[in-house]
């Protein structure tokens, strides 16, 4: 029997060395051990995005992955992206247009976005993209695509649209 | 101040007040929170030495238990309890229940009702315990029935009848009579339903993700047999509810008895498929519309009857037919709901209880009956619209109805549609518009808040009301802020905690208007108080950004007026006006979408909601509420079912993968208006609820649109491809 | 979830033969540990073993096991030359998880039989000898082609619908040495024995998936569903069709979530090439497709909405 390898895990850009049961979810992980309850569990099976995190860059549903097979990996939840006193511009974008209603599924989508964005931004196909071989167009059918993986059951879409194009038009005028 | 609400209050109030912030669309004051994941649910709270407990499911579909074998599993690592108890819920609570629901898990009612909690150091030890529990059963489910059809129904309350429906059917120069139906639906609220319970000695503090505190805390002392004194619920922010968190549930109830048993904290968190297997469903119904109108459109025939189900032993039925009870004319009637009883999961509140389902299959049935007339949808239906409610001859307070359809229709453009089916193709695509009403009761509920004016110039508002999305702490800050003449910056508003006053829980759609007449009469009073230190009448007090004045009396700074926190607690009980006037909420619904020639696949291309519904508290929050209704209007129109197994009525279809709750990629644009009216018969804050009115006749509006896309005419929902391939026209043909 | 025996592979050597579940993505796989539909006593994690590279290999290509579907569904040469390959990796599953998902752990998606799946009810797949619930019970979403009396569920993906169209062929490392299984001959039917999804061997591990050079032509994938995303397919037909002036040159079809395997069945190709596209012969061809399907009651609509789809599919493609 192989010594179960710990993994090492950076958190918003602090160290955390895991070697717990390697039955644990990145997600309860996150929630239980390191107390970063922003990550949300809403179905625990990959079904409804509430627990999306951005490991190495790229938005991941949480629940859906061991914790111990992430040694190394850069993880970013929702506490790394901005405090209620330093919101991100998208955090802010979505208390402006009330993307949101109970909250439970907000942190996800926000994770989400961020990284959606800068899968569009690097050209990334999906599939309303009319033909993949192009770059996407910046278009709301795109974002509504790309965000599917989030579920609100408060029935938000329209106004959690409405924060990304803001965000996203904020971010391109800074630029 | 205590008010049983007999008179109208038509001072209007807010509009006198200065601070203008009532009804601005400001942002959540907890938005910060949630958007940085810094909001606390039930479950994320820390409690030193923790357990973890993990329900089980009963795998049978009704009998009893005969032998739970622990031992195997009381020797697994980390296992620190297996418990099945008679104080254990065998069914949620209903809303607004206040006592225990059924108890005691020795019995089964449905399959994969909880029958035990395993109680373990960590959740994973916990699952893989609750999993290999077995457990020896006496099942009695040879007797049981499953299908609604199967069973003779009773009568769910007495029919309405007026006239001689049949007799007007006959005569009618035009008429329908349609069969609908409609599958269960669930709540699927994004956070499961959890709870953390901790005893100190006699008292329990319990972490539960609940909408309505006070009745929580009944049915919870009355489950564990103890006195509500001893019971603290605390429920800050709530994942979504819907309904499924009106009462108190399974996990509440484990959480405490494993807690109380083991002497140290206690969490139990339901899983997906655990919430989907046992919290209320709505019930599926199947409806029996019929309606006749002269040549003039005018209604002469209205019958509105439905089968719904729930347990044996549930008193709720779906009440399918409540809007039909005043919306419409015709003087001759029969409303009627029957109640099956079978060996399916709980029947109970699901977001609208009763319009979300009944008035879909109405606003079908009346598109139906304008095709037949010749006469417009949005016309047939403002020639309907009674002086006074039907058979009762109870008047209307305000009622924005004809102002909706026509501002709707407006706005959406209702004068490019076609009256003829199949006429506009765009590539694969059929398009058609459809229309709507919306309607849906309005309740005042008891409802106590508390609300202080510190001595250095702070609101504080508190009540043990709740916010599941629906903005509370906005609008009660608001109606605070205004009443006390203070930036809504100085204002603070403490919700979910039991030992707060009693709020009027979030359910219903009556929490806005009922805790908000609270925190103003909270506010009414300390302005009196304000007005005898200013010296002048209380209805003449003006006061602004923290000033006082009245005609002729200086301004003065507030907290000159005070020497001490001033703190008064506003209550209001429901009274005459409930009776003697009708109070409704009221809009319209435009939608257009696009139907695929070759697959049936309906997209939603856009959709208009008009509402009237009152006093208009936050535009922004309001906006939210009529949003996300109609997102529930589509998934009913289009995805949502669930799907029990005919053979032994489990829930097949129990989570978020295979129950389809729409997806960004279902909804489109989405425009509200709000019609502002002040309902002086409703509330004294003039405001009715608005949490639910957006889903009513939504999916309405949607069967209505693919009918004048694509000419196929469905009565089944949701309107999914398979059904609509049957009667689509050859893709290839062209366009009419 | 039942415990297991955690490790990590070094490199392929290390996997290949080993007893222990192999764990990539993990999207699939660990879904159904939750439910203790899949127990494992030990998972070895390979997902530091490389096979993560997409190669040109003449004018084909080769894509590692472990390249995440995203990755692959944004490879330009996959944009350019395979669109088919794209737009049906980006029909499935969610951003999130197809950043997770990887090329060799999509092939072995199980399927999504509510019967299967729930843990309990008898299920050929799940627990063999105990029978089939989805026959008489929902089943809506299930086999109306190649399903047998023990088994009536779907293959539920969609990237190996689009792989079996465009004549794929897995690569594979057993202890038995390098084998390379045409993507059509990959899945199994169910027959009598509906536990196994796949010809993969004891022991044999994924290695690449090969594109063979690109044949041109109009590369599309319908996905029908009932919601607009995040759904799994009702079916699904995924095409590559090259004209010849006003007559169809080169066809390859595939059909997903109607049977136990994407669907493929040459004669349907064969019938299309050579002749002009119209109605009447994309009638023809769903004729022929689907003379032995046979629905189980609540899927019969896909009997029609093959055929339906079918012809959207060659309408679009042939510009008809």
């Amino acid at each position: 029997m192989a010594q179960r390898p710990a993994a090492r895990l950076s958190v918003n850009g602090q160290s955390h060395e895991y070697h717990g049961d390697p039955r644990r979810s990145l997600l309860d992980v996150l929630r239980l051990d390191l107390g970063l309850t922003g990550t949300k569990k809403g179905c625990d099976h990959g079904q409804c995005g509430a627990c999306t995190v951005i490991v190495n860059g790229r938005r991941i549903n949480s629940c859906l992955t061991l914790a111990v097979m992430h040694d190394e990996d850069e993880i970013t939840t929702i506490e790394g992206i901005g405090t209620p006193d330093a919101l991100s511009t998208l955090q802010a974008a979505f208390v402006a247009h009330d993307g949101f209603q109970c909250g439970y599924c907000t942190p996800g989508q926000i994770c989400s976005a961020t990284a959606m964005i800068e899968e569009i931004r690097q050209g990334w196909p999906s599939a309303v993209t009319a033909d993949p071989a192009d770059k996407p167009a910046v278009a709301e059918a795109e974002i509504r695509e790309r965000m599917s993986g989030n579920l609100c059951r408060c029935g938000a879409y329209d106004n959690i649209l409405a924060a990304i194009r803001d965000a996203m038009a904020q971010t391109e005028a800074a630029r | 101040m205590s008010d049983t609400y007999d008179t109208p209050d038509t001072r209007d109030m807010l509009d006198r007040t200065r601070q203008g912030v009532i009804g601005k669309p400001l942002d959540r004051p907890e938005g910060p929170l949630k958007v940085a994941g810094t909001a606390t649910y039930a479950a994320e709270y820390v409690r030193e030495n923790c357990a973890e407990g993990v329900l089980v499911g009963a795998t049978i579909s009704t009998g009893r238990v005969k032998k739970i074998h622990r031992d195997l599993v009381m020797a697994m690592p980390g296992v620190l309890g297996v418990y099945s108890s008679e104080r254990m819920l065998r069914r949620a609570a209903q809303g607004t229940a206040g006592e225990a629901p059924e108890q005691d898990v020795s019995k089964v009612d449905f399959p994969m009702q909880p029958v035990a909690l395993v109680v373990a150091e960590t959740f994973e030890q916990a699952t893989n315990a609750a999993k290999a529990l077995q457990i020896d059963y006496d099942d009695q489910s040879g007797d049981a029935q499953f299908m609604p059809q199967d069973v003779d129904a009773e009568p769910a309350a007495d029919p309405i009848t007026a006239g001689d429906l049949d007799r007007a059917m006959r005569d009618a120069a035009h008429s329908v009579d349609l069969a609908f139906t409609t599958p269960g639906h669930a709540s699927a609220a994004m956070e499961p339903h959890a709870a953390i319970a901790e005893w100190d000695g006699r008292d329990l503090t319990l972490w539960g993700s609940l909408q309505m505190l006070t009745y929580n805390v009944a049915e919870l002392a009355d489950s564990l047999g103890i006195d509500p004194k001893h019971v603290h619920l605390l429920s800050p922010y709530v994942g979504g509810g819907f309904g499924s968190k009106l009462g108190i549930s399974h996990e509440a109830v484990a959480a405490a008895i494993a807690a109380k048993e083991l002497d140290r904290p206690v969490r139990v968190v339901m899983s997906r498929q655990q919430v989907f297997q046992s919290i209320m469903r709505r019930s599926e119904t199947e409806q029996r519309i019929r309606l006749g109108c002269g040549t003039d459109g005018r209604l002469t025939a209205f019958g509105h009857e439905a089968l719904v189900s729930n347990l044996p032993g549930e008193e709720f039925s779906e009440p399918v037919t409540q809007a039909s009870e005043f919306l419409y004319a015709g003087e001759n009637r029969l409303l009627a709901v029957r109640k099956s009883d079978i060996t399916r999961l709980t029947a109970g509140s699901v977001r609208a209880p009763g319009e979300a389902v009944g008035m879909q299959a109405l606003e079908v049935a009346m598109d139906e009956l304008a095709e037949a007339a010749g006469i417009d949808p949005v016309e047939l239906r403002k020639r309907n619209l009674p002086d006074e409610v039907p058979g009762e001859g109870t008047p209307y307070s305000s009622r924005r109805l004809v102002e909706a359809l026509d501002a709707g229709a407006a706005a959406f453009g209702w004068n490019k549609r076609s009256a003829k089916p199949c006429a506009r193709r765009e590539g694969e695509w059929w398009i058609g518009m459809g229309v709507a009403s919306a309607a849906r009761v309005n309740i005042l509920a008891k409802a106590e808040a508390r609300v202080t004016l510190t001595a250095d110039g702070h609101v504080i508002v508190e009540t043990d009301h709740t916010d599941i999305g629906t903005g509370s702490y906005a609008i009660l800050g608001q109606v605070a802020a205004e009443m006390l003449g203070q930036p809504i910056d100085r204002t603070t508003v403490r919700l979910g905690d039991s030992r707060l006053p009693s709020g009027a829980g979030s359910g219903g759609s009556w929490g806005a208007s009922s805790t908000g007449s609270a925190v103003f009469l909270a506010c009414e009073a300390i302005r009196a108080t304000l007005a005898q230190a200013l010296g002048c009448a209380s209805d003449d007090l003006l006061l602004q950004d923290g000033k006082a004045w009245a005609e002729g009396v200086e301004p003065r700074p507030v907290t000159d007026l005070l020497s001490e926190d001033l703190t008064r607690t506003g209550k209001i009980e429901p009274g005459k006006l409930m009776e003697k006037v009708n109070q409704s909420t009221y809009g319209a619904f435009f939608c257009e979408v696009a139907v695929n020639a070759f697959t049936g696949e309906t997209r939603i291309r856009r959709m208009t909601g008009a509402f009237g519904f009152g006093r208009v508290l936050n535009a922004k929050t309001a906006r939210s509420q009529c949003i996300g209704g109609m997102v529930w209007g589509i998934g009913s129109a289009l995805t949502e079912e669930l799907a029990f197994d005919s053979r032994d009525g489990h829930l097949v279809n129990h989570d978020l993968g295979e129950y389809h709750v729409p997806v960004h990629a279902d909804i489109p644009d989405m425009e509200v208006i709000l019609l502002e009216e002040r309902d002086p018969h409703a509330s004294p804050i003039q405001a009715k609820g608005v949490g639910e009115l957006g889903i009513c006749g939504a999916a309405g509006a949607v069967a209505n649109a693919i009918y004048n896309a694509c000419g196929v005419r469905l009565h089944d929902f949701p309107m999914t491809p398979d059904k609509l391939l049957a009667d689509l026209p050859d893709p290839f043909a062209p366009a009419a | 979830m039942k415990a297991f025996e955690y490790d990590r592979a070094g490199d392929l050597a290390q996997a290949v033969g080993s007893p222990a579940m192999l764990i990539a993505g993990g999207t699939n796989l660990l879904d159904l540990m939750k439910l203790e539909v899949a127990t494992p006593d030990a998972l070895l994690d390979i997902t530091r073993v490389g096979l993560n590279e997409i190669t040109s290999e003449g004018a084909g290509l080769r894509i590692g096991a472990l390249v995440s579907n995203s990755d692959c569904a944004a490879h330009p040469r996959i944009r350019a030359d395979w669109p088919l390959l794209s737009r049906a990796i980006l029909a499935g599953a969610s951003p999130q998880l197809r950043n997770k998902a990887t090329m060799g752990g999509n092939l072995c998606q199980r399927t999504r039989c509510g019967y299967f799946m729930d843990g309990r009810s008898p299920c050929n797949k799940r627990e063999p000898g105990t029978g089939c619930a989805a026959q008489g019970g929902v089943n809506r979403n299930h086999a109306i082609l190649g399903a047998s009396d023990a088994c009536i569920a779907t293959y539920p993906g969609d990237m190996a619908v689009a792989l079996s169209a465009l004549r794929a062929t897995v690569e594979t490392e057993g202890p038995d040495g390098i084998r390379e299984i045409a993507m059509r001959d990959f899945h199994r039917l169910p027959g009598d024995d509906p536990s196994r999804d796949n010809v993969l061997k004891p022991g044999e591990v994924i290695t690449a998936i090969r594109l063979p050079a690109p044949i041109g032509g109009r590369h599309l994938y319908r996905k029908v569903r009932d919601r607009a995303s995040y759904a799994f397919a009702l079916v699904s037909v995924a095409a590559s069709i090259r004209m010849d002036g006003d007559r169809i040159d080169a066809a390859q079809l595939a059909f997903g979530s109607i049977a136990h395997k994407p669907w493929t069945d040459e004669r349907v190709e064969k019938l299309l090439v050579g002749e002009r596209p119209t109605p009447a012969l994309f009638g023809k061809a769903a004729d022929l497709l689907l003379e032995d399907a046979r629905g189980q009651g609540h899927n019969d609509f896909k009997i029609t909405l093959v055929r339906r789809a079918l012809a959207a599919v060659l309408a679009e493609a042939t510009g008809e």
